[in-house]
C-alpha cells in the first residue's frame, strides 16, 4: 500500500545485519554506559535517560534456529512466534488485550543465531509490564489452536518466500555457502518440517533455546540502575541453563562461478560473494572500512557508481560482510533487467579485482573515514535503537568502551593496512553468483 | 523474521507531538518553517518539502515529479553531480528523498552543527538545478530499474497499482507516483527542468528541522540561506481534474504465478483531514483501528482469524492524510483450502455485524490507551514527527491540526464511529482486488459469474 517511493531503497541485506550496525558504531559515543551486574549474576548495559517515560528493553538468547535438529527445522522459529500467544492463565487473546491495556509494546524474533526479546514499556506500569514479559518467556501455553493459526502463518510466509527472487537468491546462496551446516538452512523451516512440528517439539525447543546462561541484556529509558538489575533478575534468573551444545563453527564451501535459478520475472536477481572474514579477526574493521568504500549501502561507492550513477543499470546494488557466531561470508545484491545480465557481470568481476589488485586510493580512505567517524552521534537514535545496539554489542563480544575507542581506531588504519586488507578479502576468482532469473544469454 | 506478513497494516495513529516545543514561522519569501526541539543528542534532521507531488504532473508525463527528485541529486550551476550526497557523507550524514502525489521531500540527517552547511546546499538546488544529458540519462535507466525492482517485481505492488487506477475514475491519484513504463521511457531532462521551474521554490516549500536545534538558532539560519531566494512566480496550486461521481462498484483479479499468497484487497474512496474540522477523519481512523488495528484483538482478526481459522490474517486501514481524497481499506488473507470469494464473503459478513452491533467500549478504550502511550514512545523518534509535521503541512493542514489530533481522536464516540462506517463502507464506491495465482478453467468460470 505505497503512497512514497524512496530515492534509494534500503538494500535487503537479511544476513549479519545487527553485525554492520555494532561494528558502524563511530567513537566516542556521548552516550554514557553503565554495566549493571545483578544479584542474579547477569550484567546488563544500560543508558539512563529519563527525558522520556519508558524504557526500552532488548535481550538476545543466543542458539537461534542454529541449535535446532534439521529434521525439525524452524521449531525455533516457530516457538518464537507463540512465546506473545498465550503464557500462564492468559490465552493468546488474553495475553493481546492484557498488554495493549498497558500499552506495552513486547517481540520476540527468531534469527540463525539468536531470539531476542525486544519490549518498550512505560514507567507508570513497568512491573507489570514486566510480569507479562516474565511470563511470555517462562510459560507459554503452546495452546493448539494458537499453534495452528501461527503454524500456517509460518507456512504462508514460506510459500511467499518460495516465489520472491531475493529470498530465493538468499537462501541458495546460504546453501551453497554453508551446505548442511545450520546456516545452509532456511532459519523458518520448511513446509514439510513446519508441517511436522508438534507440541512437544515446541516445549523443547522453548527449554533449549531460551536459557539463563546464553543471555545479552541491554536497555536505555527511564530507569535507575538498580530498579533494572531488580528486573532482569526476576524476567531471567529461573530461567534454566542451556543444555543443547551450540554447534560447530562452519567454513565457506561454495563452488566459484555461476548458478542460475530458473525464475519468471521482469528482473534478474543476482546475489554474489564469496568466503568473509571472521568478525573475531583481528583486522575486521579494516575488511569493514574497505566494504563501506566498495558498496556500503550509500550512495558513492564503486558498486553504486559504476552500475548505477554511470550506467543506470540498477537501482540499488551493495555488498556486506555477513559475520555470524558460526560463519561468514562476504556478499551482495543487485537486481537488474535480463538484458543487462551480462554486462553487471563484467563490471562486478571488474570491479573486484580491481580491489584485489589495487586496493582503495588514499582520497576514498580519508573520505570513508570522515563519514565513518562523523555518522558517530546518528547511531545512537533515540532509547529503542540504542537498547538494540547494546544487546548486539555484547553479543559479538565487543568490549563495553568500544564505543569510545572506536573512531580512534578507524583513523589509526593506515593506507596500508587497508589495502593489505582489499588484497585478502577481494578474490575474483573465487566468486560465486546466484542468479535467479533470466540470464540474458538470449538477448546478447 | 517472524510474521513478516506485509500486509498486516499496522495502527496509523499519527504521533502526538506537542510535548515537545514546537514552533512555527514564515519567511518573507514564502518559506514556511518548523521548529521541533529534541535535546537529547547532538544531531539534526534537516528536511525540506515541496506542496507538489506525482498529481500535479501534465498528462502524459507521469513520473516527472520522481525523476526531477532524483535528478535533483545531480547538480547545481556550481556544484558537481553528486556533490550533495558526497558533502553529506563527509559530515557523515545520510541523505535521501522521497515523492509522493501531494508533496516531494528532501532531507539529511546530520550532526547538529553542520546544519548550516546542509541550508546551504538545500538552497542551492532549491534556486540553481542544473544537469547535461550525460546525467539525465543513465538516471531515465535507474528509474525504468527502479520500476522494474519495486513494482513489476511485486505482484501485490502491481495489484495496487492497477486498484488504484480503478478506483480514481479522473483524479491522478489513479495514475502510478513512478509513472507508466510507457511515458517514463520518454521523459527527458528538460521535462525535469520545466517542472522545477513551474514548482519549486520557497513559496511552495516547508522547510522542517528536528533535534538538536533552537527556534531562534534556525530562523537565524533559514533568513541567511532561504531569505535570498525571491518567491518563484510560477508556483501555482495545479488544478487537479475531481472526481464524479462514483456510480458502480469495481473489481478486478491480478493473476500471477510468483502470487505465494492470494489474498481480497479492497478501496473505498474516503474523505481526508479537514483543517480545523478533523472528527471524520478521526473517526474513520479510530474504525480501521478497531476493525483491523491489532493482531488479534481487533474485530476483523478476532473473526475471522482467531474464531473461524478461515483467514491469516485481515486488515483494514485508512490513509486521510492527503490534498484530495482519501483511502479506506480492508483485506483478507485466506487459510489454505479456503477461496477467494469464501474470504471476501466472511469478511463483509464480519464487517456487516459490525455495523449491526457497533463497537465494543472495552475494544474502544485499550485503542485510546494505545494512543495515550504513542504521545510519549513517539518523543523517541524526532525524524518521525518531522515527517508528521511534513506530510501534514504540505497536503494543507495546519501545525495546529496535527497538534489536535490526538484529542481529535479521543475525543470520538462509539457513534461517530458508525457514522464514519455508515458513510465510507459503500461499494459503489469502491474497488476490489484479488491476487491469486493462476486461477483454473473452473475457478475463472466462477469469478466470471
Amino acid at each position: 500500500m505505497t503512497g512514497i517511493l524512496l530515492h534509494r531503497a534500503a538494500l535487503g541485506l537479511g544476513l549479519g545485519l545487527g553485525l554492520l550496525i555494532a561494528a558502524a558504531l563511530p567513537l566516542r559515543a556521548e552516550i554514557d554506559i553503565t554495566p549493571v551486574e545483578t544479584p542474579g549474576g547477569f550484567t546488563a548495559w544500560l543508558v539512563q535517560e529519563d527525558s522520556i517515560p519508558f524504557v526500552a528493553l532488548d535481550i538476545h538468547f543466543r542458539g537461534g534456529a542454529s541449535i535446532e535438529d534439521p529434521a525439525q527445522a524452524g521449531v525455533v522459529n516457530l516457538m518464537t512466534g507463540l512465546l506473545g500467544e498465550g503464557a500462564g492463565d492468559l490465552d493468546a487473546q488474553a495475553f493481546a488485550e492484557a498488554r495493549e491495556a498497558l500499552a506495552a509494546r513486547i517481540s520476540f524474533s527468531a534469527g540463525r543465531d539468536t531470539v531476542s526479546l525486544s519490549a518498550r514499556f512505560l514507567t507508570d506500569n513497568r512491573d507489570a509490564a514486566a510480569e507479562l514479559i516474565r511470563l511470555a518467556l517462562h510459560e507459554p501455553r503452546f495452546d493448539a489452536d494458537a499453534v495452528e493459526r501461527v503454524r500456517r502463518q509460518v507456512l504462508s510466509s514460506l510459500r511467499r518466500d518460495a516465489v520472491d527472487p531475493n529470498a530465493i537468491a538468499g537462501r541458495e546462496f546460504a546453501r551453497l555457502a554453508f551446505g548442511d551446516h545450520p546456516y545452509g538452512r532456511h532459519p523458518d523451516g520448511t513446509p514439510e518440517s513446519v508441517a511436522a512440528l508438534d507440541g512437544d517439539a515446541l516445549r523443547a525447543a522453548h527449554r533449549a533455546a531460551i536459557t539463563r546462561d546464553r543471555v545479552y541484556i541491554g536497555a536505555a529509558g527511564d530507569i535507575s540502575p538498580d530498579d533494572l538489575a531488580a528486573l532482569v533478575d526476576h524476567l531471567l534468573a529461573d530461567l534454566p541453563e542451556a543444555e543443547v551444545p551450540l554447534p560447530e563453527r562452519t567454513p565457506f564451501q561454495a563452488e566459484p562461478g555461476v548458478h542460475a535459478v530458473a525464475f519468471d520475472g521482469p528482473q534478474t536477481v543476482i546475489a554474489f560473494g564469496h568466503a568473509g572474514i571472521e568478525r573475531d579477526d583481528p583486522e575486521f574493521l579494516a575488511a569493514f572500512v574497505v566494504n563501506e568504500v566498495f558498496g556500503g549501502g550509500r550512495f558513492g561507492t564503486r558498486l553504486m557508481r559504476s552500475l548505477r550513477e554511470e550506467r543506470g543499470l540498477t537501482y540499488g546494488v551493495g555488498s556486506f560482510l555477513s559475520s555470524g557466531a558460526l560463519g561468514e561470508s562476504y556478499q551482495g545484491r543487485v537486481s537488474t533487467d535480463p538484458q543487462h545480465v551480462p554486462q553487471v557481470l563484467d563490471i562486478l568481476r571488474a570491479e573486484w579485482a580491481a580491489m584485489a589488485a589495487d586496493g582503495i586510493t588514499e582520497d576514498e580512505a580519508e573520505r570513508v573515514r570522515t563519514f565513518l567517524t562523523g555518522a558517530y552521534p546518528l547511531r545512537f537514535d533515540g532509547n529503542a535503537a540504542i537498547a538494540s545496539i547494546m544487546a548486539s554489542m555484547q553479543f559479538q563480544g565487543f568490549d563495553i568502551d568500544y564505543v569510545n575507542r572506536r573512531n580512534d581506531m578507524v583513523n589509526a588504519l593506515t593506507p596500508d593496512e587497508l589495502n593489505a586488507m582489499a588484497a585478502r578479502l577481494y578474490d575474483p576468482e573465487a566468486l560465486v553468483f546466484v542468479m535467479v532469473g533470466d540470464s540474458g544469454a538470449e538477448h546478447d | 523474521m517472524f510474521l513478516r506478513f506485509s500486509l498486516v497494516m499496522l495502527l496509523l495513529f499519527a504521533r502526538p507531538l506537542w510535548a515537545e516545543p514546537v514552533s512555527h514561522f514564515t519567511l518573507e519569501n514564502g518559506l514556511e518553517v518548523v521548529v521541533i526541539e529534541d535535546r537529547r543528542a547532538p544531531v539534526a534532521v534537516h528536511m525540506v518539502w515541496y506542496r507538489v507531488g506525482a498529481a500535479d504532473e501534465p498528462p502524459g508525463r507521469s513520473g516527472i515529479a520522481h525523476f526531477l527528485e532524483h535528478l535533483m541529486f545531480k547538480g547545481t550551476e556550481t556544484r558537481d553531480p553528486g556533490e550533495f550526497s558526497a558533502v553529506v557523507e563527509a559530515q557523515g550524514g545520510r541523505d535521501n528523498a522521497f515523492v509522493s502525489y501531494d508533496y516531494t521531500g528532501y532531507f539529511q540527517r546530520v550532526a547538529s552543527d553542520r546544519l548550516a552547511l546542509m541550508m546551504e546546499m538545500e538552497a542551492d538546488r532549491m534556486a540553481n538545478l542544473s544537469f547535461t544529458e550525460a546525467e539525465w540519462l543513465p538516471e531515465r535507466g535507474v528509474i525504468l530499474e527502479e520500476r522494474g525492482q519495486v513494482l513489476e517485481s511485486r505482484p501485490n505492488a502491481q495489484l495496487n497499482e492497477q486498484m488504484r487506477a480503478a478506483l480514481f475514475q479522473n483524479h491522478p491519484y489513479g495514475v502510478p507516483i513512478i509513472g507508466w513504463r510507457h511515458e517514463m521511457a520518454e521523459l527527458t531532462g528538460d521535462h525535469a527542468m520545466e517542472f522545477h521551474a513551474l514548482h519549486y521554490g520557497p513559496n511552495s516549500a516547508i522547510l522542517v528541522v528536528a533535534g538538536d536545534v533552537s527556534a531562534d538558532e534556525v530562523r537565524a539560519l533559514a533568513e541567511e540561506f532561504y531569505g535570498p531566494i525571491p518567491p518563484n512566480p510560477n508556483v501555482a496550486r495545479v488544478q487537479r481534474p475531481m472526481e464524479p461521481p462514483h456510480l458502480a462498484e469495481r473489481r478486478l483479479v491480478l493473476e500471477d504465478a510468483r502470487v505465494g499468497q492470494p489474498f481480497v484487497s479492497r478501496m473505498y474512496l474516503a474523505p481526508v483531514r479537514q483543517s480545523g474540522d478533523q472528527s471524520e477523519a478521526a473517526a474513520l481512523q479510530m474504525l480501521a483501528a478497531l476493525l483491523g488495528g491489532t493482531a488479534r484483538t481487533s474485530v476483523l482478526e478476532r473473526a475471522l482469524v482467531i474464531d473461524a481459522g478461515i483467514a491469516l490474517s485481515a486488515w483494514a486501514g485508512y490513509m486521510g492524510t492527503a490534498r484530495d481524497y482519501g483511502i479506506f481499506s480492508l483485506g483478507i488473507a485466506p487459510a489454505d483450502g479456503v477461496d477467494l470469494q469464501e474470504a471476501e464473503d466472511a469478511l463483509d459478513r464480519v464487517v456487516a455485524e459490525f455495523l449491526d452491533t457497533g463497537p465494543d467500549e472495552a475494544a474502544l478504550e485499550r485503542v485510546r490507551v494505545q494512543i495515550r502511550a504513542s504521545e510519549i514512545y513517539g518523543m523517541d523518534d524526532a525524524q518521525a514527527r518531522a515527517r508528521e509535521f511534513g506530510t501534514a503541512l504540505s497536503v494543507g493542514l495546519t501545525v495546529a491540526d496535527v497538534e489536535g489530533w490526538l484529542d481529535a481522536l479521543l475525543a470520538v464516540e462509539a457513534e461517530d464511529i458508525m457514522d464514519a462506517a455508515r458513510m465510507v463502507l459503500d461499494r459503489n464506491q469502491a474497488v476490489t482486488g484479488w491476487l491469486t495465482p493462476p486461477l483454473t478453467d473452473a475457478q475463472q468460470a466462477e469469478v466470471s459469474q
